[in-house]
């Protein structure tokens, strides 16, 4: 394999690879159905306020 | 404590405890217990052996010290053996650790930052601050111990402390591992001494940011192993079903920096009793690995850990949650995923093939957008509170923090852009970009957890004074202003004066003439970084007072209730 054919297969496979990690990540991150449960994960760090108990 | 399920130690750990009443109960193996016991003893014997055989001065330090830590790690089994100090109540969260940890914090903070102050007058003063018959004071020597101490000690110990704080918070479980993150502590504690104290002797291996001798290494390798399965133990057994977005960057650090660890410092030693060792990688591979693992302790020490810092402590100093935790999970994947390609910016124009660089550069650039994605998520979490700015100096500490990451996050992409690096590499600007970093956000933003932390653990209303909290924050900012200006006036200049040619062809300066050129900035970066000690000490004072649970007489709990101050 060429230094040029491997270049072309290294680009190549990495752009598709790192574009379909983002889109997964996007899709996950955007799906409706997701929402609520973000938007609850996003205020556990508010919801402990005062419990110095695990229980 | 009445419903508290209390898990006691086993067979080994009663007889080792001379505690005959932990044979009665129903007792659930203390792995935890035998590990460091057995770790304990290990350490203890091989210690011995290099105390007898050492094959160098260092080694024989070294030896010294592991066994004294060993006895003392004895000694601390027998003192707490009785009462109720190596159970484990799962009812309540453990933090007796984490006060370890803000303390322990501060005060390798304060050496940090004082090596520096005194290897940058060093450079500003040579003549007057060299001392030719103490090898041990010479800038070679100090330089590794300054930026392992404000990194791995300061900036470490604060990961480890605050890791343990939010992940017990945001997963409503106790630490798991009974006294796993006790010896996660003090074996930390340990793994500093043995590298400070190596490098005073002279004994590193060479590479940048990771100088301990392979002795050391393993330590520290042991040490982390521990806090991963401290850290992973705690979200398995996790009563909160969503791992917060702050666990993610916290496990991201922990587990890459292991990686980089063992890949980095692979290496075989000269013998079991001697310091010195050979790496397995030579030349340009070795020059590779050590970038790869440079960069990335940028990214996921200095960056990925912090930003968990940020993704708890923010929200919780607001009290809001976070701008768009959709945006916080973009940022979490694209940053970890990008950062891990861009070491080879650090070796433009080497042996290092022209397309390695090209990717490190390119990655570099494509680096920018994830920054600035979580740095927005984070300033954007004020919306709404900005008037918070105005009443609580905490808070503008995390603010100025990711203005300086924001800053620095894109110097960094610009400097790694290969013409640009032909100007800044090898010169000052490249101190100055990791000092906008290094002070402006891991600094600023670790000060702000502890002055967060401190009033949380020893229960305490406020801290001992906020008016002192404004002053550490303007002495900080401008102690860095002081710094990043002058170095890139002398970074700058030094590029300009190196890459200079008279009608001849030769080099119009000589080096010693670039250096002659530095000696004012280099007065005004010391003076920085003064300013900025000060305002640690500072901090440490207000901390040390919180703790004693003072106020401050002229600023009584009821004038400084934020509910109280309107916003204007």
């Amino acid at each position: 394999m060429s230094y040029e054919q491997l270049s072309a297969f290294a680009q190549t496979s990495g752009m598709i690879y790192f574009m379909a990690i983002f889109a997964a990540v996007c899709l996950y991150v955007f799906w409706p159905s997701n929402r609520a449960k973000f938007d609850k994960a996003a205020r556990i760090p508010l919801e402990n306020e005062d419990i110095d108990h695990v229980r | 404590m009445t419903e508290a399920r209390i898990i006691r130690a086993g067979f080994w750990g009663a007889c080792l405890t001379m505690e005959p009443n932990l044979l009665k109960s129903k007792a659930l193996p203390r792995f935890d217990i035998f590990f460091t016991c057995g770790l304990a003893f290990l350490v203890a014997l091989w210690a011995v052996f290099a105390v007898s055989r050492a094959e160098d001065f260092g080694m024989t330090v070294h030896g010294w010290i592991f066994l004294a830590a060993a006895i003392l790690a004895a000694l601390g089994f027998v003192f707490n053996a009785h009462g109720t100090a190596l159970q484990s109540d799962q009812s309540s969260y453990s933090d007796g650790v984490i006060r370890f940890g803000v303390i322990a914090s501060t005060f390798w903070g304060i050496v940090g930052m004082l090596v520096g102050v005194v290897i940058a007058s060093q450079l500003a003063f040579p003549d007057l601050l060299s001392f030719k018959d103490y090898g041990f004071l010479n800038f070679g020597r100090l330089r590794p111990l300054h930026t392992s101490a404000v990194i791995f000690a300061f900036g470490g110990n604060v990961l480890i402390a605050t890791s343990f704080y939010v992940v017990q918070r945001t997963c409503r479980a106790r630490l798991f591992g009974g006294m796993l993150p006790w010896f996660v502590f003090w074996g930390y504690q340990l793994f500093i001494v043995l590298a400070a104290t190596g490098y005073l002797m002279g004994v590193t291996s060479g590479q940048e940011y990771a100088e301990p001798t392979w002795h050391v290494d393993l330590w520290l390798t042991v040490v982390w192993v521990a806090y991963l399965l401290v850290f992973l133990g705690t979200l398995w057994k996790r009563k909160e079903p969503h791992i917060y977005v702050a666990n993610w960057f916290y496990l991201a650090f922990i587990v890459t920096i292991a990686m980089l660890h063992l890949v980095n410092n692979l290496a075989v030693p000269t013998s079991p009793f001697a310091t010195s060792s050979y790496p397995l990688f030579g030349g340009v591979q070795n020059a590779l690995t050590q970038w790869w693992y440079g960069h990335n302790a940028v990214g996921f020490f200095l960056t990925a850990g912090f930003l968990a810092i940020m993704y708890y402590f923010i929200p919780k100093q607001v009290n809001r949650p976070v701008y768009s935790y959709q945006l916080s999970i973009v940022h979490f994947w694209a940053l970890i995923f990008i950062y891990i390609w861009a070491g080879p910016h650090h070796l433009h124009y080497t042996a290092l093939p022209q397309w390695a660089q090209t990717l490190g550069m390119t990655f570099s650039i494509i680096l920018w957008m994830p920054s600035w994605g979580g740095m927005i998520n984070g300033l954007m979490t004020l919306s709404g509170a900005w008037d918070k700015l105005r009443t609580d100096p905490v808070l503008r500490m995390f603010v100025a923090s990711l203005a300086f990451y924001g800053m620095s996050t894109f110097e960094g992409p610009v400097m790694s852009v290969r013409a640009v690096n032909s100007l800044s590499h090898y010169t000052d600007w490249t101190i100055g970009h990791v000092h906008s970093g290094a002070l402006g956000w891991v600094g600023l933003v670790s000060f702000g957890a502890l002055y967060a932390l401190t009033p949380w653990l020893w229960k305490r209303e406020r801290l001992y004074s906020l008016k002192l909290v404004e002053m550490h924050f303007w002495l900080s900012t401008i102690g860095i202003l002081f710094y990043i200006s002058s170095m890139w006036v002398s970074g700058i200049q030094q590029g300009l004066m190196w890459r200079s040619y008279n009608e001849f062809g030769f080099l119009t300066y000589s080096f010693v003439e670039t250096v002659k050129a530095m000696h004012l900035p280099y007065i005004v970066r010391a003076i920085g970084g003064l300013l900025y000690l000060i305002g640690t000490c500072i901090m440490a004072y207000n901390l040390w007072r919180t703790i004693q649970g003072a106020v401050a007489k002229k600023e009584p709990l009821s004038i400084t209730n934020p509910n109280l101050v309107p916003a204007e």
